[in-house]
């Protein structure tokens, strides 16, 4: 085969301003046996940036358990799948788009939502949830205010519009993501086992057909010259980077693909993505071991006069590939016709190995497959542990001597700890009539599935603590997503992730990557939750430096009876309430009281006992399926004040501490504010809790009931608590 | 009582509003492509984004195929429903009076709100009693209900308003905190908040939307009889 008329070749200045090293680019020349033309230079900058080819972290992931009793589909499909009982699977994945929603917030957001939707469809399922996980800098900024709330109308028209409720989430404010928010968005479907896709092309001579949006010159470059590279000056100009979504697009490009699948018309699908037409091909073609061949010319069009790289390198939204044998052409035309999407065959599976491009039959580009999606050099990571964590400590904005009743609502108060309603009232959380737990109302998010049963869902991730004790912190990333299932009965399947750091060639950042990689995969393995899939985005560093590390973890657990789920907030007046599963003095290393005090992040936090975490989650799932439990609510940020003042918010109901329950000493800072894993505020009969306390620490502390939270030497009306974690509501006017 | 959802490509809450109107008789689905309605003896026109809505909320879909059956159907007397975007539908296609404006904080809210019935004696009210209060979700961007003031008093004195926000549930600003309206003839009902979403304690926050579902094969099973 020789190779195509190359007009003007890019020589390496070109490569290396599309990303790749000069190494890099001579290895593509080496692979191709001579320099690659302007198609294929796009295509292997693309395929080989950090975003596709995953070259610092490849290595270290592959030390993640992946097996488990429950996997169906594990990392390398579009989405993980897990085996939920009787006949269904749920597939679920987390992604990020943090570099487009720091540069376009609204639409960055909104094709975040998008573009997982698709990673779930594309496996045969349908989207039933969507929860985010979202970080920007301290509300003080106006920039911070600005990216949250074109983020979250970005989720909330996206979501919304197409259909598919938005369940739950999180939201941290903090100094280090200022100028790089972190827009990480997850989706669960479901499917019947049996329906599962895969996208593996298979089959030479079978028809390789794009459908949906058509193609335009809207995110060029995103997987590289964005997603791979640190933030910086003139990232406005990146703008035309940023793809532009239309969820109503998407509905129907769902509900077409989801056809297609029911009649049994496809061989394989496969979404397009980053780097878009140029991956899901190859991609398709490497899994399956075939080449394809695709024409540009037969690919619908925005703009005419595009030229045949930016037509395979296009990330314009709400496409799909699928290959399907000839004879079923017609049939999917004609679904497509019916859902009116664009359906166009646009090449053929061969058994050349090679991925050819085309125009109107001439040859304008031609590598093999392999070199594109197996070749990219893979580096290892030269961590190296700082002398120093290196964030700046945050401003302080607690005087350490303030009296306990203002700790206490200041806390409540701060913008991570404040009640979320602001944020998740602008999101559908119900429709699809399976959403059982709203927000609020349970630690999890609880999905009812056709046979009684349900599916807890939870996603968590709290940077400070990664940036004190990267292994440490990840560790408890992991424990706080099982203790939010705990909660509501439910027992981990699998986990989704999505490692947001910053860049990977620095030795500091290395290590924290390393450590906690090296803490998901313990805590994983511990708590019998297999990593199923999931994201990585490095190069999170703006002008003030790097992000805080930010490994997000989204959780799947099942429990057998969806009206068994307790609720968060304290139900019965009369109740007896207490604090579940600790057994040691809680820290307030990197905790939101030091945070407010203005203390830097520390160097280490105490070693987490996972031993212990797992057998009180056993204890506490175990309470709440048997009905034991008539609340149940994890101490997280904040630590036990905080958690049980939540319990009484959200249950609209005081509590009351007995004289001389826990001891007659004044209370410390540890016990009342320090955060530690597996501890919860629970309530319930007595007699349910004293047999709770057989198997697990627990202490009864009184009784639930009235409107006031009465420590005895201290209180609280629920009208001053309410107030106080209101105050996010003033930054959505 | 054989009711028929219509599903127009962008529509959200068809599947919800099927399985909710299964509780109370037989449901199909009824594509926007389709003018053939199916016998069916109601018709509901669901939540969602109607053909995306990127012109006007409804505009699009009162143009479609099986809204010119709707229209026929309606003027014959068969009882029509229009859910939040289904109700912005019927107000498009002239079938209810007024208008759905965007909400006062310009945002998308969900909620679940305590609604009042206004009116009982409606093929939509039947199964309630006047002064009820009925807990349903409301979740939408443009739901303030908006008439010129004479055709509000006219509307209040001729029994078209049928739920009305309790006091201090009415997010979206509508004019007299009025929630559903019914046409003059009593049987085309629309209103923002989503009775087919709370058709069940366990996901719905309350079963208080079943009542207008039973209200509807109530009165269908009577001209039945009749």
């Amino acid at each position: 085969m020789s190779p195509p008329e190359t007009a003007a070749a890019p020589g390496v200045d070109e490569a290396v301003a599309l990303g790749l090293t000069r190494a890099e680019y001579a290895l593509v020349c080496e692979k191709l046996g001579r320099a690659p033309n302007q198609v294929e230079l796009a295509m292997f900058s693309l395929l080989w940036s950090e975003h596709c080819a995953y070259k610092h972290s490849r290595k270290l992931l592959r030390t993640l358990p992946t097996q488990g009793p429950a996997v169906l589909l594990g990392p390398g499909e579009n989405a993980g799948a897990v085996d939920v009982g009787g006949r269904l699977a749920c597939v679920f994945k987390v992604e990020s788009h943090n570099h487009p929603s720091a540069v376009e917030p609204f639409q960055g957001a909104a094709t975040g939502v998008g573009g997982i939707l698709r990673d779930i469809f594309a496996v045969g399922a349908r989207p039933v949830a969507v929860l985010d996980s979202l970080r920007f800098g301290e509300p003080s900024s106006a920039r911070s205010r600005y990216l949250l709330d074109h983020a979250v109308t970005g989720i909330s028209h996206y979501g919304n519009s197409v259909g598919v409720p938005t369940v739950g989430g999180e939201v941290y404010f903090e100094g280090p993501y200022e100028t790089n928010c972190l827009v990480n968005v997850m989706a669960l479907g479901l499917a019947r086992k049996d329906r599962l896709i895969r996208s593996a092309a298979v089959g030479a001579g079978n028809m390789v057909v794009l459908f949906g949006a058509s193609t335009g010159r809207d995110g060029i470059g995103g997987a590289s010259v964005l997603a791979s590279a640190e933030l910086g000056a003139g990232d406005q100009d990146k703008r035309p980077t940023v793809q532009v979504g239309d969820p109503f697009a998407e509905s129907k490009l769902l509900e077409c693909s989801l056809e297609l699948l029911e009649r049994g018309l496809l061989v394989a699908l496969q979404d397009l993505g980053a780097a878009g037409l140029t991956s899901s091909a190859s991609e398709m073609a490497a899994k399956g071991g075939v080449g394809i061949d695709l024409d540009v010319a037969r690919v619908p069009l925005r703009e005419a006069d595009m030229e045949p790289f930016e037509i395979m390198v296009s990330e314009s939204q709400e496409r799909m590939l699928c290959v399907c044998e000839p004879a079923r052409l017609a049939a999917v035309l004609a679904v497509c016709e019916k859902w009116e999407v664009h359906g166009s065959a646009i090449g053929a599976v061969t058994g050349s190995g090679r991925m050819r491009v085309l125009r109107d039959g001439e040859l304008v580009g031609d590598v093999p497959v392999a070199a594109l999606v197996d070749d990219c050099p893979l580096y290892d990571l030269e961590p190296e542990r700082p002398a120093v964590p290196p964030y700046p400590a945050p401003a302080g904005v607690l005087d350490a001597r303030a009296p306990l009743h203002d700790t206490l609502l200041a806390l409540l108060a701060s913008p991570n700890l404040a009640s979320r309603r602001p944020l998740f009232e602008q999101y559908d959380a119900i429709v699809g009539s399976r959403t059982v737990r709203r927000p609020e109302q349970a630690d999890a998010a609880v999905l009812l599935l056709e046979d009684g049963a349900a599916l807890a869902v939870s996603i968590d991730g709290n940077g400070r603590k990664v940036a004190a004790d990267p292994y440490s912190g990840a560790v408890l990333a992991a424990l706080e997503c099982a203790s939010n299932l705990a909660c509501v009965g439910a027992e981990p399947l699998g986990t989704t992730n999505n490692l947001n750091f910053g860049n990977p060639e620095k030795p500091h950042i290395a290590w924290q990557l390393t450590a906690a990689v090296r803490g998901l995969g313990d805590a994983c393995r511990a708590l019998g939750a297999p990593i199923v899939g999931g994201n990585v985005s490095l190069y999170n560093e703006g002008a003030a430096g790097p992000i805080y590390p930010t490994p997000v973890v989204g959780m799947v657990g099942r429990l057998p009876d969806a009206r068994a789920a307790a609720g968060a907030g304290f139900a019965r007046d009369g109740d007896a309430w207490g604090l579940a599963g600790w057994n040691r003095m809680p820290s307030t290393a990197a905790s939101e009281l030091a945070k407010l005090r203005g203390e830097p992040v520390p160097d280490g936090l105490p070693a987490v006992d996972l031993a212990h975490c797992t057998a009180v989650l056993a204890a506490i799932r175990a309470a709440v399926r048997a009905g034991d439990l008539r609340s149940c609510h994890d101490v997280a940020e904040g630590g036990f004040l905080v958690a049980l003042a939540e319990a009484c918010l959200f249950g609209g109901r005081g509590a009351r501490r007995e004289a001389g329950a826990g001891g007659t000493a004044v209370p410390s800072d540890e016990i009342l504010f320090g955060e530690d894993a597996c501890g919860f505020i629970v309530s319930g009969e007595r007699a349910a809790l004293e047999r709770l306390g057989e198997r697990i620490p627990v202490d009864v502390f009184g009784t639930v009931g009235g409107a006031v939270l009465d420590l005895g030497a201290e209180r609280w009306t629920l009208a001053e608590l309410r107030a106080a974690h209101g105050a996010l509501g003033a930054l959505f006017p | 009582m054989k009711t028929g959802v219509l599903q127009f490509p962008g529509s959200c809450d068809e599947i919800d509003a099927l399985q909710a109107v299964r509780r109370v008789g037989d449901a199909v689905l009824l594509w926007h492509r389709d003018r053939d309605l199916q016998d069916v003896d109601a018709i509901i026109v669901p939540g969602g984004f109607s053909y995306g809505d990127y012109l006007r909320v409804g505009a699009i879909a009162r143009f479609s195929p099986v809204m010119e059956s709707v229209l026929e159907f309606a003027a014959d007397g068969g009882l029509v429903l229009g859910i939040c975007n289904g109700f912005q539908v019927l107000c498009e296609a002239g079938l209810l009076p007024g208008a759905l404006l965007p909400n006062t904080s310009l945002r998308f809210v969900s909620r679940q709100v305590e609604l009042e019935v206004v009116t009982a004696d409606t093929p939509f009210t039947s199964a309630c009693s006047p002064g009820r209060r009925l807990s349903i979700p409301a979740k939408h961007t443009t739901g303030r209900f908006w008439a010129p003031e004479e055709q509000l008093d006219a509307l209040e004195a001729g029994g078209q308003v049928v739920l009305r926000y309790a006091e201090g549930h009415c997010f979206n600003g509508s004019a007299r905190n009025i929630a559903g309206v019914c046409n003059e003839s009593g049987n085309v009902m629309g209103l923002m908040p989503h009775p087919e979403h709370a058709v069940d304690g366990l996901v719905g926050g309350s079963a208080d939307g079943l009542k207008l579902l039973e209200s509807m094969a109530r009165t269908v099973g009577a001209r039945v009889a009749a």
